[in-house]
């Protein structure tokens, strides 16, 4: 336990360090859900119609864009060797950097989505929903994301093979997301919506650390 | 199945078969030989299947002559399904057992499948048009089959983004193991939501719900298709096979080029 909050302090640490790399996630989250209106006519009714679908789609994209670095320079710089060759389990390891991914990108989406759910006149309704979806979903996000980022280490081309790896996975979650906070708009029970989020995040946990440590293994064997 | 059976027999019969074919000079001569008879047995079948589809099975009550893009579709859909499943399989060996063979036949069949997905998607759209209507449906089984067209594309972009093709290939069978959570979801997505694509009705609990004049044209048609699939497979495995040689061969040239 204290290796794995070692490592979040860490991955924090550097992140608060070059606290713009996050704050840019943040950034191309909120300009990309704002050209909607642009592309789409600021009629209230049609955004308030898309809202709840927009911010997720630019929840799921900001998520991509911010996971080539997940792994990136700790494999450039060789910690990455180090941490494999550590007596603490490489899933734990896993674990550990995706909630430090997810402190960092998925925690300030969720405080930043209040805001485009206003630019995009959503009804009060959805609200608490769309926080309580977005919670569910992003670690599910940044565990998914894990494994694409582990897999690509050392490609040639990384980023746009990273979106092309993880964005069919992603569609799940953005399935269930968008549907809770409908159903809530609706006036509909919304708890198979977020049972199904949970559950998602529960498999996703174990099964994305396994993976995303296999990967992460094979990285370091091959460079 | 006693612990004793498990260990006495079926870890070594596993065991032998994996060695068997594990090597690549014995698949080589297999391949060769199984490679004609399987474009017979293909060509044969196909003709039987597409004489009995097109010609003598009837026009369906409802849906008159467009039934018959069922013969080319579901096949399609089956290889497309099926493959993917062989490939997790391959790279689950390929990892676990680090079966050289495996790990060819995992890479060969990407495209196959890759390319049967696209078919199924095309011929499902085409028939979608006269009968729903639309092209195109955001139905659960259309959409899971086009994450898998993305799933197969996902693969051969991983496999090939690597200067050392080793790397390429076990990330990519990772990817494989990964993507399999798909199948089961596209299998059963017509039972668990309520939507436009028909639920089966060849293998299904309960026995076929299709007429035998309609059965027998598709049973034979995706007879054809498996075995078109695998003498497909055996050629590309074959070409990747030899593709390695060649390389092995000229990398050892230019060691001894170097050497004197």
């Amino acid at each position: 336990m204290n290796s794995f909050t070692a490592i979040v302090r860490r991955d924090l640490h550097m992140a608060f360090r070059q606290g713009f790399d996050s704050l840019m996630v943040v950034m191309f989250f909120v300009l990309a859900v704002i050209l909607f209106p642009f592309g789409v006519g600021p009629e209230g009714n049609i955004l308030a119609r898309i809202a709840a679908g927009v911010i997720w789609v630019a929840a799921l994209l900001s998520t991509m864009l911010s996971l080539e670095r997940l792994f990136q320079t700790d494999f450039e710089d060789g910690s990455l060797e180090l941490l494999v060759l550590s007596p603490v389990p490489l899933e734990v390891v896993v674990v550990a950097k995706v909630v430090g991914h997810w402190l960092t990108t998925g925690l300030p989406l969720i405080i930043a989505s209040p805001l485009l759910a206003v630019f995009l006149n959503m009804h009060g309704d959805g609200y608490p929903m769309m926080l309580a979806a977005l919670a569910l979903g992003t670690p599910t996000l940044s565990l998914i994301g894990a494994v694409g980022a582990a897999l690509i280490l050392g490609a040639r081309r990384g980023g746009v093979l990273l979106s092309l790896l993880v964005l069919p996975l992603f569609i799940p979650v953005l399935i269930f997301g968008v549907s809770a906070v409908d159903a809530a708009l609706g006036g509909f029970s919304v708890k198979a919506q977020l049972l199904i989020l949970g559950a998602l995040l529960l498999a996703a946990a174990p099964l994305c650390s396994w993976a995303a440590a296999a990967a992460l293994r094979q990285a370091v064997e091959s460079s | 199945m006693s612990r004793n059976f498990i260990r006495q027999v079926l870890y070594p019969a596993i065991n032998n078969l994996l060695h068997r074919y594990a090597n690549p000079a014995r698949f080589m001569r297999m391949s060769a030989r199984a490679t004609p008879w399987l474009a017979g047995i293909t060509i044969l079948l196909a003709g039987a299947g597409l004489y009995l589809g097109l010609f003598v099975s009837p026009a369906d009550y409802q849906q008159s002559e467009t039934v018959r893009i069922m013969y080319v579709h579901v096949p399609a859909a089956w290889i497309a399904l099926s493959c993917y499943v062989g490939m997790a399989v391959g790279a689950a060996v390929g990892l676990i057992w680090k079966h050289p063979l495996a790990h060819v036949m995992t890479k060969s069949s990407a495209p196959i499948g890759a390319i049967f997905t696209f078919l199924a998607l095309l011929t499902g759209s085409l028939w979608g048009k006269p009968m729903w209507g639309t092209y195109w449906v955001w139905d659960a089984r259309l959409t899971s089959m086009l994450v898998l067209f993305f799933l197969y594309i996902g693969y051969m972009a991983l496999n090939n983004a690597f200067d050392d093709p080793g790397r390429g290939t076990t990330a990519s069978a990772v990817l494989v193991l990964v993507g399999s959570v798909n199948i089961p979801i596209i299998k059963f997505s017509v039972e668990w939501w309520n939507t436009l694509h028909q639920p089966a009705s060849v293998i299904r609990a309960g026995g076929p719900t299709i007429d035998a004049s309609m059965l027998w044209p598709l049973l034979l048609m995706i007879a054809a298709y498996t075995t078109y699939y695998v003498w497909v497979l055996f050629i590309r495995m074959r070409t990747d096979i030899m593709e390695t040689r060649l390389r092995a061969l000229r990398m050892r040239q230019v060691h001894e080029q170097a050497g004197s």
